[in-house]
C-alpha cells in the first residue's frame, strides 16, 4: 500500500473544510441580509437552501431543462418563496418583537418543511455535478470539480453583495433602513419594500447554496433546519450582521468541523466547533468581527 | 398580568383533579390522562422558561439539555449504581443547577441572539455527550429498564397514578412561583426585562438575578426529565434534542409569554397537538401545526391566555 | 333479592356481551411505523407493505372467515409518542398484536410497554438488544422481531472478509442509533474473526461530506472499509470513497444500502461496494430452487404494480411481521397469549429476509445464511460469490 503523507492529508481536510465553510457562510450571509434589515434572525433560510436544491432536481433532472437556464428559474422561484414568506408571516404581524418574529420564522420553515415533503416525497434526490465528477488530484490532494463551484459561488455572491451595497441606490437604501429605519423612513425610503427585498435576496443565496450543495450531498426535505443551526452559527461566530464576519465564521466553522474529524474523534466534530463558538464568544460578546455598540438590544 | 386571582387557580384545579375521571367514562378519550403525563412533565419545564424568559426576558435555546441532565442522571444512577429513585432524582436536580451556574454565569452576559446562540449550542454539545458516552447512556440506542417509581412501597404504575403525582409537583411549583412573581425577586425580574441600564442603576445585581432564574427553571427541567425517565422507563438521546428546544419555545409562544398560565396552557395544547391531534391530518401534519403556530403568532401574539382577556375587551367594546 | 342477582346477571352479561363482541367481528392489528421524519425511508415502505399484505388477506376472504383491521400509527421516529401510541393500540385499539416500530431505539423504548401489557409486539427494526434481555439473558418473553439482527450481517461481512484475505479494516459509521448499534457489533465481533479494526470514526446523519475521516483512514492504509448507515449519508461516503481514489480498499456496506435507488444515487460511484442483503431485495438472483424465490419474487411485483416504485428491504421486514401475525392468528385466533406461544415454536416459515426458526432463546430466528453477499456490478446487484 502507498504511504500517505501527513502533509497531503492536512491539505485535503483544509480543501474539505473550505468547501463544507463556504456553505455555512452562503447561509449566514443570508441570515445577516435580513438582520441588517430587520434585525430578525430568519430560521427559515436553512428551508432556502433545502428548495433550491430540490426545485433544482425537477427543473434540471425532471424537467430537463438545461443547466443555464434551470440556474435562474430555480433561484427565482425561491426568490419567490422568500417574498411569500415576507409577505404572508412576517408583515401581517402587527406588534412585532423580535421573539414574535423569531417563532413566525419557525412557523413558517415547519410549514415550508412540510410542503417540501408532500411535494418532492422523503427520499433524496441527486444533481449531475456542474462539470463532471472526475476528481481533480493536485499533488495527491483531491478536489472535486463542484467544491471549486462551491467556492466559486460564495466569491461571486460576495463580490456581487459588495457592488451592490456600495454601488447601487437600492443597495445604499437597504444600508440606510440597517443603520437607522427611522431616519430611512424620513428621507423617504419605503422601508417596507426594503425588508421585502432584503427577504427576497437571502432566499436567492440560500437557493444558490442549496443547488451548488446538491451534486455533493444529495437533497432531501429534511435538510434546512441543520443547515440554518449552521450557517446561525457561522453568522453569530463572525459577528450578527457583518458579511465579511459571515464568511470568516463560515470558513472556520467548516475548518473546525473537518480538521477534528479527520485528527481528533470524528464523533464530537460538531461539538469541537460548537465549543469553539462558546470560547469565542465568551472573550468577544460579539463575535469576532461584530460590534457590541452596532448591535442594538431589542427586547424579547 | 401581575396580579394571579384565586378563582382561575381554584377552577384550574378542580379540573385537574377530576379531568382522570371524566377521561375514564368516555372511551374515546379514556387514554388522555397518559397524555396529560407527558403534558405535566412539559409544564414543568415551561413554568420555569417562561420566568426566564417572559419576565426576566433572557432567552433559551437548550433548556432540552437539562431536561436530559435531570433523566439520564435518573437513569444512569437507578439502573447501574442501585441508588434510590428519589435521591437520585434530587442529585440530577443538583448536577441540572451545577451545570446551569457554570454556564449560566459567562453566557447570561450576552445578549439577544448571540445569547440564543450560546445556549442553543450549549444544547448540542450535551446531547452530543449523551449520544458518544454509550458507556454509561446506551448511546443512540437509548438507555432501558429504568424502573418506575413507587411512594412508601406503593408502586406508580399506571397512567393515573403518575397523573396525580406529575400534575401535583406541577401546582406545587405553580404556586411557589406565583409567590416569587409577586416577591421583590419577581419585580426585580421585570425591572431587568424592561431595562437593564435601569434596574442595574437602582442597585439590582442584574447578573446574578440572571444567573438564579436561569439555574431555578434548570432545576425544573432536570425534575420533569427524572419524572419523564421514570414514566417512560426508556431514555434516548433524539428525545433531549435541540428540536425539543424549540418545541418549548414554541409552547412558550403559543401560550402565552408573559403569564405562568400561559406557560402551562402551552405545554398542554402543545402536548396534545403533537401527540394526538394532529396525527388525523397525516401527511400534512406538519403543515398544519406550522399554520397553527403561525395563525396564534400572527393574530394572538400574546398567546392563547391573552385570548380570553382580548375576547372580553372586543365584547365591552 | 333475586332480582338484585337478575341485575347483576344481565349487567355482567351486558359487559361481558359488549366486550367480546368486538373482538368476534374482526382481528384488530396494530402498527407502528416511522412515516415521517428522520427514519421515514424505514418507516415508508413499511407502512405501504403492511397494507398491502393486509388488503391481500382480507381479498382472500380474511383469517378463519375474520376480516383484518389494521391500524397504522406514525410515531415520527420521537420515542414519546412512539411509547403513547403503543399504549393506545393496546388499551384503545383492543389490539391483539402489534408490529413495528421501524427503528430499534424506538423498538426498545416501547419494549416495558409490551412487557407490560402482555401483548405481542413483532419489531421491524435490527438491533439485538429488542430481543435479549441483559438482565436474564434470554429474550423478553412478548417481543420478536423480523429483520436479521445487526450481528448477522457483521459476521456475514466478516466471512466474506476471510474468504477474500482481509484481516486489516477502518470502520465508519453514523451517530444515530442504527450505526451506533452496528458499530458494536462490530468492534464486539472482529476479534473472533481475527480481523484488526485500525480506525473507527463516524459522522453526523446530515453530514454533507465525509472526507475528512476518510482522508484519515486513507492514512491507516487498510484491506477494507465498512461503512454502518442508513439514508443519504450512505450514498455520500461511498461517492466521497470513490473520489479519494481509495477503489484498491474495497468497500463494504451495512444491509442498511439494500435498495436500488441508493445505486442510482451513488451516481457511478457504488461499483463494486459489497453488502450483505436479504433475499427480498434479490430476487430475481436467486436460483429457482432457492426456498425464498417464490414469496419474494410475488412480493417485489405485488409491490411494483401497486406503489410503482422499487422495493426496499425495509419493506420485506413488515412483509414477514405481518404474515407471521397472520400465520399465528390462523392457527391459535385472537388470544394474546396463545401466540406469543405459537411464535415461539414457529419453525419454517418462509419469509422475505430468511427462513426463521423461532425458538425459547431466540425471538428473532434467523441466521447469518439470511443474508446474500451481493456486490454492485453494472449498476445493479449480482451475487458475490
Amino acid at each position: 500500500m502507498e504511504t500517505f503523507p501527513f502533509l497531503n492529508q492536512l491539505l485535503q481536510f483544509l480543501v474539505t473544510g473550505l468547501t463544507v465553510g463556504a456553505i455555512y457562510a452562503m447561509v449566514a450571509i443570508g441570515f445577516n441580509i435580513i438582520y441588517n434589515v430587520t434585525e430578525i434572525i430568519n430560521l427559515a433560510q436553512g428551508e432556502f437552501v433545502m428548495l433550491g436544491g430540490l426545485v433544482m432536481v425537477s427543473v434540471h433532472t425532471s424537467l430537463g431543462l438545461p443547466l443555464l437556464l434551470a440556474f435562474p428559474v430555480t433561484v427565482l422561484v425561491v426568490t419567490l418563496v422568500g417574498v411569500l414568506l415576507d409577505r404572508l408571516a412576517i408583515r401581517p404581524i402587527r406588534k412585532p418583537s423580535v421573539m414574535t418574529l423569531i417563532i413566525a420564522t419557525v412557523a413558517a420553515s415547519i410549514i415550508i418543511k412540510g410542503l417540501a415533503m408532500i411535494i418532492w416525497g422523503k427520499s433524496p434526490y441527486d444533481l449531475p455535478a456542474f462539470s463532471g465528477r472526475t476528481p481533480i488530484d493536485i499533488g495527491g490532494v483531491i478536489i472535486q470539480p463542484q467544491y471549486l463551484w462551491v467556492i466559486g459561488f460564495l466569491v461571486a455572491v460576495a463580490v456581487g453583495l459588495t457592488l451592490f451595497f456600495n454601488r447601487t441606490i437600492l443597495g445604499k437604501a437597504m444600508g440606510a433602513c440597517a443603520d437607522n429605519p427611522d431616519a430611512a423612513r424620513l428621507v423617504g425610503i419605503n422601508v417596507r419594500h426594503m425588508v421585502l427585498l432584503s427577504f427576497a435576496l437571502s432566499a436567492a443565496i440560500g437557493a444558490v447554496a442549496g443547488l451548488t450543495l446538491t451534486p455533493i450531498a444529495l437533497m432531501d426535505y429534511d435538510r434546512g433546519a441543520m443547515l440554518a443551526i449552521k450557517g446561525f452559527g457561522a453568522a453569530i461566530l463572525g459577528g450578527l450582521g457583518s458579511f465579511p464576519g459571515a464568511i470568516l465564521g463560515g470558513l472556520i466553522l467548516g475548518l473546525i468541523e473537518s480538521l477534528s474529524a479527520g485528527m481528533l474523534a470524528s464523533g464530537y466534530k460538531d461539538a469541537y466547533a460548537l465549543i469553539i463558538l462558546l470560547a469565542v464568544l465568551f472573550i468577544r460578546p460579539s463575535g469576532i468581527l461584530g460590534n457590541l455598540e452596532v448591535t442594538r438590544f431589542k427586547r424579547f | 398580568m401581575l396580579r394571579i386571582r384565586k378563582a382561575p387557580m381554584l377552577a384550574g384545579a378542580l379540573l385537574i383533579l377530576v379531568f382522570p375521571w371524566i377521561a375514564s367514562r368516555v372511551p374515546a378519550i379514556s387514554h388522555y390522562p397518559d397524555l396529560m403525563v407527558f403534558a405535566g412533565v412539559y409544564a414543568l419545564i415551561t413554568i420555569g422558561l417562561s420566568l426566564l424568559m417572559g419576565y426576566a426576558g433572557q432567552i433559551s435555546l437548550g433548556h432540552a439539555a437539562f431536561f436530559g441532565i435531570g433523566a439520564y442522571v435518573s437513569g444512569v444512577l437507578t439502573t447501574q449504581y442501585g441508588v434510590n429513585a428519589w435521591l437520585a432524582m434530587l442529585l440530577g436536580a443538583l448536577a441540572a443547577a451545577v451545570v446551569a451556574v457554570a454556564i449560566g454565569a459567562p453566557s447570561l452576559k450576552l445578549r439577544g441572539h448571540y445569547l440564543a446562540m450560546a445556549t442553543l449550542a450549549f444544547g448540542i454539545i450535551i446531547n452530543i455527550v449523551f449520544r458518544e458516552e454509550a458507556r454509561w447512556t446506551g448511546g443512540p440506542d437509548g438507555m432501558v429498564g429504568i424502573s418506575g417509581l413507587t411512594v412508601f412501597g406503593y408502586a406508580l404504575d399506571s397512567a393515573g397514578k403518575y397523573y396525580y403525582l406529575v400534575w401535583g409537583i406541577v401546582a406545587a411549583v405553580f404556586l411557589f412561583t406565583v409567590n416569587l412573581i409577586q416577591s421583590p425577586t419577581g419585580r426585580a425580574l421585570r425591572a431587568i426585562h424592561a431595562s437593564e441600564a435601569a434596574s442595574a442603576a437602582m442597585g439590582i445585581p442584574i447578573a446574578r438575578y440572571k444567573v438564579i432564574v436561569f439555574t431555578f427553571s434548570a432545576v425544573l427541567a432536570a425534575l420533569a426529565g427524572s419524572l419523564y425517565a421514570h414514566y417512560m422507563n426508556f431514555i434516548n438521546p433524539a428525545t433531549f434534542d435541540l428540536f425539543f428546544s424549540i418545541k418549548l419555545i414554541i409552547m412558550i409562544a403559543l401560550g402565552g409569554m408573559h403569564s405562568i398560565w400561559g406557560a402551562i396552557i402551552g405545554a398542554i395544547i402543545v402536548a396534545f397537538l403533537s401527540l394526538e391531534w394532529l396525527h388525523y391530518f397525516e401527511e400534512f401534519e406538519i403543515v398544519v401545526y406550522g399554520a397553527v403556530l403561525l395563525l396564534v403568532t400572527i393574530f394572538l401574539p400574546e398567546g392563547l391566555s391573552g385570548a380570553p382577556a382580548k375576547l372580553m375587551a372586543r365584547m365591552r367594546r | 333479592m333475586v332480582k338484585k342477582v337478575a341485575m347483576v346477571f344481565l349487567v355482567c352479561l351486558a359487559i361481558c356481551g359488549w366486550a367480546i363482541q368486538p373482538a368476534l367481528a374482526e382481528y384488530t392489528v396494530g402498527a407502528i411505523f416511522s412515516v415521517t421524519g428522520g427514519a421515514s425511508f424505514l418507516g415508508d415502505p413499511e407502512k405501504k407493505t403492511a397494507e398491502m399484505v393486509v388488503e391481500k388477506i382480507n381479498k382472500a376472504g380474511g383469517i378463519n372467515g375474520q376480516q383484518v383491521k389494521l391500524i397504522v400509527y406514525d410515531d415520527e421516529s420521537d420515542a414519546t409518542k412512539c411509547n403513547l401510541l403503543a399504549k393506545k393500540l393496546i388499551t384503545q385499539d383492543k389490539a391483539v398484536a402489534v408490529i413495528g416500530p421501524s427503528v430499534s431505539g424506538l423498538s426498545l423504548a416501547v419494549v416495558p410497554v409490551f412487557e407490560k401489557e402482555q401483548t405481542p409486539l413483532i419489531s421491524c427494526a435490527a438491533s439485538y438488544k429488542i430481543v435479549h434481555d441483559e438482565k436474564t439473558g434470554k429474550p423478553y418473553p412478548w417481543i420478536f422481531k423480523t429483520p436479521q439482527s445487526d450481528s448477522l450481517a457483521v459476521e456475514a461481512i466478516y466471512t466474506q472478509m476471510q474468504k477474500m484475505g482481509i484481516s486489516k479494516i477502518a470502520i465508519i459509521s453514523v451517530t444515530e442509533a442504527f450505526g451506533a448499534s452496528g458499530r458494536e457489533e462490530l468492534l464486539r465481533l472482529a476479534p473472533t474473526y481475527k480481523i484488526e479494526i485500525v480506525a473507527d470514526e463516524k459522522y453526523g446523519p446530515k453530514d454533507t461530506d465525509m472526507m475528512a475521516q476518510l482522508t484519515k483512514i486513507k492514512g491507516f492504509a487498510p484491506q477494507a472499509i465498512i461503512n454502518w448507515s442508513v439514508g443519504p449519508s450512505q450514498v455520500t461516503v461511498v461517492r466521497n470513497w470513490r473520489d479519494l481514489g481509495m477503489e484498491k480498499i474495497t468497500f463494504f456496506q451495512s444491509h442498511g444500502f439494500g435498495s436500488r435507488k441508493n445505486i442510482e444515487l451513488a451516481a457511478g460511484a457504488a461499483e463494486g461496494v459489497f453488502c450483505p442483503l436479504g433475499a427480498c431485495n434479490i430476487a430475481e438472483l436467486l436460483p429457482a430452487d432457492h426456498p425464498q424465490k417464490q414469496v419474494t419474487m410475488e412480493y417485489m411485483n405485488d409491490y411494483k404494480a401497486k406503489y410503482n416504485e422499487p422495493l426496499s428491504s425495509f419493506g420485506g421486514h413488515a412483509w414477514d411481521a405481518m404474515n407471521l401475525l397472520a400465520d399465528a392468528l390462523k392457527a391459535v385466533g385472537p388470544d394474546k397469549a396463545k401466540i406469543r406461544a405459537y411464535l415461539e415454536t414457529k419453525k419454517g416459515f418462509v419469509g422475505q429476509h430468511g427462513v426463521f426458526n423461532f425458538s425459547a432463546d431466540d425471538h428473532n430466528g434467523l441466521t447469518k445464511e439470511a443474508f446474500q453477499m451481493v456486490v454492485v456490478k453494472g449498476k445493479d446487484w449480482a451475487l458475490a460469490n
